[in-house]
């Protein structure tokens, strides 16, 4: 129990210190006055030491909870996000070291930070390992795959950061419409950290029965009050509001529940954000972005690419295999994770490849890199929960 | 194409052949200049399939295309994935769990995407594709990287990325040498011109790659060519001998199966506990068995087979995929006096191997008339109906003999209930007990393909890593009447190549090197 806790402490150790990392990094790039040279230089050099040391208490959260647990803490859906998050700024170090751009940083901490909150809303108890995650094929396999997916996704900071930079937000178009989506997003995945950590802590529980899928009686717990209902559902509980519609078997209402919840929290949160700046949240991010030079945001974002394809590939498909073989007799199986996989590796041997025509550098490339985000995240959220497959680790 | 050197050079060439002076506005530096095929030949219709397929263009939408029909395949389980055990059809399965859509999605096909013959062929123009061009544009860059002239016109130097321009007394060719040679570029001079270059390797890279992929999509072909490929099923009951499907000649007991839960340690029934072993205890043997005679087999070995963890011999692979437990073995009854109880004995039948008549005490005997190993009701015409040849819910016919009943009485017996369909017996078999034993499900493998695709994975892997964890780096240095003109490129990365340059620059005490790219204002890579 007392490694669990010192884990548990280095983690929260490693938040804090991504949160004044970023504060320092707002500093290092911040553009008010002209000639502050020096001091932007002294920001960035104590922002840097900030991470790195942020990212050690990481990786010993990681290395503790391996110690207690016996096994590489990557088999449900808190350790494998917090290690995403964790890898990121692993990763974003690594390019800082090649490329020393200070405004990266004040991206991708945030949201380092945001995927931490987010994992830490499942639940983080030490479960036993089936027979098929024992393995260290599978060990290598997933860490080699989440270190490749962070490595790629700097070169989506990067691309906005770029995006930022050439867009011209005073005018009207669908450019600015998607830049803009794209922090409503993020502000959406803040508002399912704030109600899921709401009703978690006034204990909110809503019991009821369904018939699933193959038509039989089953019963599911909401943690959040229950807007939709589940197939022919009938309330165990009492206290607590009537759904205001019912779902055909095949959809989980309980997590389409908590989805509109978290766009409700996060919709009202962008509308307080917008009255407070009295701008675009894209526009309030501008100013941080203007120093740096748009052909190095360009390389920096390819080659993080270049550099995590070849990761990705190793963990995502080569070790998969030779995973796959050993455990299910069978090195390819078009399971969803495994076509997913393939999927992402796809996307970036195109983001690679047409980037060999002229044209496709610069403001296409930086879309193409945000658009391999998206992706990993979908991987993330979506395929581990709502397509789930062989080695889903949610539930 | 007309140099103004007055050389008339072959359509497509980016460089005069002669002079080296750039023919175009813009140098594309990715080939050197280099003639390729595909740019430069669009008559025939061989020519336009060619071209087409080395299209990089073309190619990334086969890549996409791809991308999106593996997508699709995900909306819903493809048929492998669904229980269709309960309908009359696939198709209906589909119907039923996910309403109109999960019909239509069955009626265009994609309930079996990966298997479809387009899909197939989309994978196949991929690789055409893939081979096509990196011929297309391979061969001409190989010819052009290994034939290079030190000396370059002066237009050529201009157009590079990174140049500058020194005065006559600033350096030598000698400080020039001394210095690249230390950053471990290979340094060639001719005449009044140098040549210093490091990394050529890192251009073979992404060609290394297609061809590590290819190899790999042609072990995945290889496939369906018969005895390359075994891919079966098979169950085997505690204590029996099974031929192994696929691997003539080969056979496998069963001697025991171990389902270990984390709560408790091996349990028979793990419903509500999370497993934590499956295992298998079994002998290999090779021979041929006659006659369900075991004696002439030759022991081969005793191995265990758990999940993660396969039983490997002779190319082949046996891998624990499924078990059921407690299947019924043997069945005892007694037959007995219903009013008086007295007992003739018991009778024990194996379930694999049930006898016609049993012989009991006292005069008595039994015969089986009807065995019904997974009784599930009578048809129309009243006689007895079995669901599967597997022992679920056994049920027996049986007639008993007694000294007092020698014409015999029927009575029709389940474990829990019997039935006495031609009138009132005197007779009865009662159901003493049952010895039970698990059944292990394995998977034969056999893949002579997996040296092949190996050898293609790590192909694959190096060309990667040599193409994306390399750069190809270049600076020429030019000697003319105003001093030195130098010009620099790197096939990518060109920020940490500048930052070499940086010390370049600063080792031969001259101005750094112009960047084409570069605005005022900008904060750098410094
Ligand atoms: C999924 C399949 C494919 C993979 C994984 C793949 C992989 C790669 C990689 C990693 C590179 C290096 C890119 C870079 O350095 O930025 C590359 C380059 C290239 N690929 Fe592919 N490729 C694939 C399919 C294709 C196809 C279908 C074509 C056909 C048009 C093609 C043509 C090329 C060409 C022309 C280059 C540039 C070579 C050079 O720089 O000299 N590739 N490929």
């Amino acid at each position: 129990m007392m490694l669990l806790s010192v884990s548990s402490t280095l983690l929260f150790t490693a938040f804090l210190c991504y949160l004044v990392a970023t504060l320092l990094f707002g500093g290092a790039v911040h553009d008010k006055k002209q000639q502050q040279q020096r001091s932007h230089k002294r920001f960035a050099l104590w922002a840097v030491i900030v991470t790195v040391l942020g990212f050690l208490a990481n990786v010993g959260y990681f290395l503790t909870r391996w110690l207690y647990t016996g096994h590489v803490p990557l088999s449900n859906m808190f350790e494998f996000t917090t290690a995403f998050g964790m890898f990121i700024v692993g990763a974003f170090l690594l390019l800082y070291a090649l490329y020393r751009v200070a405004a990266l940083g004040l991206f991708v901490l945030p949201v380092a930070i945001i995927i931490i909150a987010y994992a830490s809303m499942f639940p983080s108890e030490v479960e036993p390992l089936i027979p098929a995650l024992k393995s260290y094929w599978l060990t290598i396999h997933v860490l080699t795959t989440v270190i490749g997916e962070a490595i790629l996704a700097i070169s989506a900071f990067s691309g906005l950061i770029y995006l930022l930079k050439v867009i011209d937000l005073k005018k009207r178009s669908m450019e600015r419409f998607w830049l803009e989506f794209i922090m409503y997003t993020l502000v959406v995945v803040i508002g399912f950290v704030a109600v899921t950590t709401y009703f978690n802590m006034t204990g909110y529980e809503a019991t009821y029965t369904y018939v699933d899928k193959e038509g039989e009686q089953a019963s599911i717990t909401y943690a959040t009050p229950p807007l939709i209902g589940m197939h022919q559902y009938e309330a165990q509980t009492t206290g607590h509001m009537e759904p205001l519609a019912a779902t055909p078997a095949w959809i989980n209402a309980k997590k389409l529940t908590t989805v509109i919840w978290s766009v409700l929290a996060g919709t009202l949160l962008y509308g307080v954000l917008r009255l407070v700046f009295r701008k675009r949240l894209a526009a309030v991010c501008q100013p941080f972005v203007q120093k740096t030079s748009l052909p190095l945001l360009d390389e920096m974002s390819y080659r993080s690419v270049l550099i995590g394809f070849p990761v990705f590939t190793l963990g995502a498909l080569i070790f998969a295999m030779i995973w796959a073989q050993e455990a299910w007799s069978r090195m390819w199986g078009w399971d969803p994770k495994e076509v997913w996989a393939l999927i992402t590796w796809l996307y970036y041997a195109s983001f690679l490849h047409l980037r060999l025509s002229r044209g496709w550098e610069g403001k296409r490339s930086a879309w193409l890199a945000v658009g391999g985000f998206a992706i990993i995240m979908f991987n993330l959220i979506a395929v581990n929960l709502i397509i789930a497959g062989l080695h889903s680790y949610a539930e | 194409m007309q140099c103004d050197c007055g050389h008339k050079n072959a359509s497509g060439a980016q460089l005069c052949e002669r002079c080296g002076k750039p023919l175009t506005t813009d140098l594309d530096m990715r080939y050197d200049g280099a003639v390729i095929r595909s740019k430069t030949k669009k008559k025939t219709f061989i020519d336009k399939i060619w071209a087409l397929f080395a299209n990089v263009k073309f190619g990334v939408l086969l890549i996409v295309l791809t991308l999106v029909a593996a997508a699709l395949g995900t909306l819903l389980p493809q048929v492998l994935f669904v229980d269709t055990s309960k309908f009359a059809s696939e198709r209906e399965a589909y119907t039923a769990g996910y309403g109109v859509f999960g019909t239509l999605y069955y009626d265009i096909g994609l309930a079996y995407l990966y298997n479809s013959w387009w899909f197939q062929t989309l994978v196949l123009a991929l690789a055409a594709s893939i081979i096509i061009a990196s011929i297309d544009r391979g061969v001409p860059l190989f010819k052009t990287l290994y034939n290079q002239h030190v000396v370059k016109h002066d237009n050529f130097l201009k157009r590079q990325r990174f140049t500058l321009t020194v005065k006559a007394d600033a350096m030598t060719f000698d400080e020039a040498t001394a210095v690249l040679t230390k950053k471990r570029y290979r340094v060639r001079t001719d005449g009044d011109s140098l040549l210093a270059e490091k990394g050529r390797f890192a251009r073979w890279g992404p060609y290394i790659n297609h061809v590590g992929l290819i190899i790999f999509l042609s072990g995945i072909m290889l496939r369906l060519v018969p005895g390359f490929y075994v891919d079966e099923e098979m169950w085997v009951r505690e204590g029996d001998t099974t031929a192994i499907p696929g691997a003539p000649g080969y056979y496998v007991k069963n001697n025991e199966f171990i389902l270990e839960t984390y709560d408790g340690e091996r349990v028979e029934d793990a419903v509500n506990s999370v497993a934590k072993k499956y295992e298998t205890q079994a002998t290999l043997y090779k021979g041929e068995l006659l006659a369900g005679d075991t004696a002439n087999l030759e022991r081969v070995s005793d191995v265990s087979i758990e999940v993660n963890h396969p039983a490997k011999f002779d190319g082949y692979a046996l891998y624990q995929m499924d078990y059921r437990l407690d299947e019924l073995k043997t069945m005892t009854f007694q037959l007995n006096d219903k009013t008086s109880g007295r007992s003739f004995g018991d009778v024990t039948i194996d379930l694999a191997n049930p006898q016609p008549r049993y012989t009991l005490n006292g005069g008595a005997s039994v015969t089986l008339d009807g065995y019904y190993p997974d009784f599930d009701g009578f048809d129309g015409d009243g006689a007895p109906h079995t669901k599967s040849p597997n022992p679920n819910n056994p049920a027996f016919l049986f007639t008993m003999y007694t000294p007092k009943t020698p014409q015999g009485e029927t009575s029709f017996t389940q474990i829990q209930k019997t039935t006495e369909p031609l009138g009132e017996t005197r007779y009865k078999m009662t159901f003493k007990s049952a010895e039970t034993r698990d059944i292990t499900g394995l998977k034969v493998r056999k893949d002579v393909t997996m040296p092949i695709l190996l050898v293609g994975g790590i192909i694959f892997m190096c060309g990667l890593m040599i193409g994306s964890y390399m750069s190809h780096r270049r600076i020429w240095v030019k000697q003319t009447a105003q001093g030195f003109v130098l010009a620099a490129h790197a096939n990518k990365a060109g920020f940490a190549f500048k930052k070499e340059l940086r010390h370049v620059s600063e080792q031969l005490h001259v101005n750094a090197f112009h960047d084409k790219q570069e605005k005022e204002g900008d904060d750098d890579a410094s």
